[in-house]
């Protein structure tokens, strides 16, 4: 017993080492801290759409299945959710950028000597600039990289100054898909509804924050809560519009049927966190603006 | 109805000399009508109460007096949340899960295997692998999301057709023990295509994994609508057999001897449980359990006669499911939790004790 106890903690050591050592980059022979990388893999379809808006666009040898924009980004098959170190070695990357570590991707691309750069899900759009300025930095392009963040703080602030915050703000129900999974406001798209002063109705359904801010909500809730606006973002996977929406067993008479606002969303835009969040937060504020409450 | 024919556990009598009656053999083969009552019972407290709970907190005396058609204070939307979300939810947990738990009775009964349910024969990969191919279809561009139910019939369907082919031709013509085993093999091959096709296609892996978890409200009426005809093909068919399931019990060349055609009558029964469980799975999902906690907690309870399994499944089924959807909608209200969730954390537990009982009794299967 001891003997497995004494393993135990051997192993356990063994891999809080492990990870110590993939948080620092691996420097490998011929490349210098310094030098840009030119043959970037992106396994991150945000990550892509911040590099082509940075201008290293050129570095960039392959993307992910999912990356789709902007229109000429050198799409492969690689698989972000099942990926293959050794599929992702053979573009002979100088850098990789990952949202999600699968699988040990990082350790495993850490051991063939690629380095990477994890660069999960923004919870903030602080986030966002944050992974802008820093893919900016790896890349040789940070006065770029500043420009952006600083254009997309001016666009936000132009969108959101003359708000009216004084009455009652209008509510909204935002779905992912047609079985009425949402968000709360917790999320990073549920911040972005938040800054064009609306409300969310899914909050109630996880306010402890156990569904990790994406609960599924009831329908008769949802008829019952009577949202001024709907918005979908599952446009694209499950071919929903106003229409199908307004179809669907109790939801004829819904507010935002009976007055033409269900507005159907990017799905692509809607879940990703990258520069584009502003074109998501004109559409939202586009859409619900000087409409009256109540 | 004068043939009085043996419980089946009589058939594994061993020389007995002794005329000493035993426990299980004094179950009662025929329905009393202290069960049949029982069992409508549920069905209509578990119904009432489907309506008047919910989420949306509406007054239960309004809810009665709007579907009864009376005036009400209730505004469109509150008669909507009755009459087009609650009421068709309902009729349609009574109806799968009452279809679901008959067609596992006559499964059990068919190949005198405890733990057979209705996916025995592969119907639930194969509706599996149908939906996720139309739902990654559908993300593409390819499919409609509407196909999805019938895709999911006919997956159900071809699955429990290919098995029933593998399993015949490999095992004879009275073994249901290759038949079950070509049921495993198809499940697992069918499981696998449809784990590749959904982790190649990982952004629809929510909606695929929200459809096998099982829900009861999807398209409302249409749902009812289509359903209904094959359920009550299916309940005719399956009720009807009854008592020759009863006969099958005690063998096939006993049976044989009694007169039935045990091959036939067991094809008669495949089709049509599995035809009701393609039809219920198609507009609910995979909702687990069902098929196998109603039918044993109903044996233990009132008997092991498919005259009195196969009725009051139907009844307890639905009844059962009808309170798990309940659950469902309200026990982390305004958010929902997958029925299968629901039926597998109650069904799970309430199934050993199934078991440990039925052990102690002495009923075992």
């Amino acid at each position: 017993m001891k003997r497995l106890i004494a393993a135990f903690v051997a192993v356990l050591a063994l891999s809080g080492l492990a990870a110590c050592g993939s948080d620092t980059t691996p420097t490998t022979a011929g490349s210098s801290d310094n030098a840009v990388p030119h043959r970037i893999v992106s396994m991150s379809p945000t990550a892509t759409e911040m590099l082509y808006a940075i201008g290293a666009g050129s570095q960039v040898v392959a993307v992910d299945s999912n990356s789709n924009f902007p229109a000429d980004v050198p799409k492969t098959d690689l698989s972000a959710f099942e990926p293959n170190a050794e599929a992702i070695a053979n573009y002979k990357p100088d850098l990789v950028v990952i949202s999600n570590d699968v699988k040990n991707l990082r350790d495993e691309l850490g051991a063939l000597g690629i380095p990477v750069l994890l660069q999960p899900a923004a919870s903030t759009l602080d986030d966002t600039y944050t992974q802008i300025t820093e893919l900016g930095d790896r890349t040789g392009h940070r006065p770029e990289a500043d420009r952006l963040v600083g254009s997309m703080k001016q666009q936000i602030a132009d969108l959101t100054k003359d708000l009216d915050r004084s009455g009652p703000q209008p509510t909204y129900f935002y779905e992912l898909d047609n079985t009425l999974y949402t968000v709360t406001s917790k999320t990073f798209i549920g911040q972005v509804f938040s800054l064009a002063g609306l409300t969310n109705i899914a909050d109630p359904a996880d306010a402890n924050g156990q569904s990790g801010g994406y609960p599924q909500l009831s329908p008769e809730f949802l008829v019952q809560a009577d949202p001024d606006f709907v918005f979908l973002a599952d446009t694209k996977c499950c071919a929903q519009d106003a229409a199908t929406f307004a179809a669907r067993p109790g939801f004829g008479g819904l507010k935002a049927v009976r007055e033409g606002h269900v507005v159907p969303l990017d799905d692509d835009v809607a879940s990703r966190w990258g520069p584009r969040v502003v074109d998501l937060l004109r559409q939202i504020v586009q859409a619900t603006r000087g409409v009256p409450v109540g | 109805m004068s043939t009085v024919l043996p419980p089946p556990v009589a058939s594994a009598a061993e020389p007995d000399t002794h005329a000493a009656p035993r426990a299980p053999v004094v179950r009662a083969a025929r329905l009393r009508p202290a069960w049949l009552i029982t069992g409508v019972a549920s069905v209509l407290v578990a119904g009432v109460a489907g309506l008047v709970v919910g989420p949306a907190h509406l007054a239960p005396v309004d809810v009665v007096r709007d579907l009864a058609g009376l005036h009400t204070g209730l505004g469109p939307q509150q008669v909507a949340i009755i009459e087009q979300i609650r009421l068709p939810r309902v009729v349609l947990g009574l109806l799968v899960g009452g279809t679901l738990s008959l067609c596992g009775a006559s499964y059990q009964g068919v190949f005198r295997n405890p733990l057979a349910d209705p996916y025995l024969l592969g119907a639930a990969a194969g509706a599996g692998l149908g939906v996720t191919v139309v739902i990654v279809g559908a993300a593409d561009g390819a499919a409609t999301p509407a196909a999805a139910p019938i895709a999911a019939f006919a997956g159900a369907l071809g699955a429990v057709a290919l098995a029933y082919g593998l399993g015949r031709a490999s095992g004879g013509r009275t073994s249901t023990a290759s038949l079950i085993l070509a049921g495993v093999a198809v499940a697992s091959f069918l499981t696998a295509v449809q784990t590749y096709v959904q982790q190649r296609n990982q952004d629809t892996i929510r909606q695929v994994y929200t459809w096998i978890l099982g829900r009861l409200s999807t398209a409302g009426w249409h749902d009812v609508l289509v359903l209904l005809p094959y359920a009550v093909v299916t309940w005719i068919v399956l009720l009807a057999h009854r008592r020759v399931l009863d006969v099958l019990a005690v063998g096939d060349d006993e049976a044989s001897t009694l007169g039935v055609h045990a091959r036939r009558t067991r094809l008669v029964v495949i089709v049509a449980a599995s035809l009701g469980t393609a039809a219920a799975v198609s507009v609910s999902g995979l909702i687990a359990f069902v098929g196998i906690i109603v039918p044993h907690t109903v044996r233990l309870l009132a008997g092991r006669s498919h005259r009195v399994v196969l009725p009051l499944s139907l009844l307890f089924g639905g009844a059962f499911l009808c309170v798990a959807d309940l659950l469902a909608r309200t026990l982390s209200s305004p958010a929902e939790i997958p029925i299968g969730v629901v039926t597998a954390f109650f069904g799970a537990p309430f199934f050993i004790l199934v078991l440990r009982s039925s052990r102690r009794l002495g009923v075992t299967s």
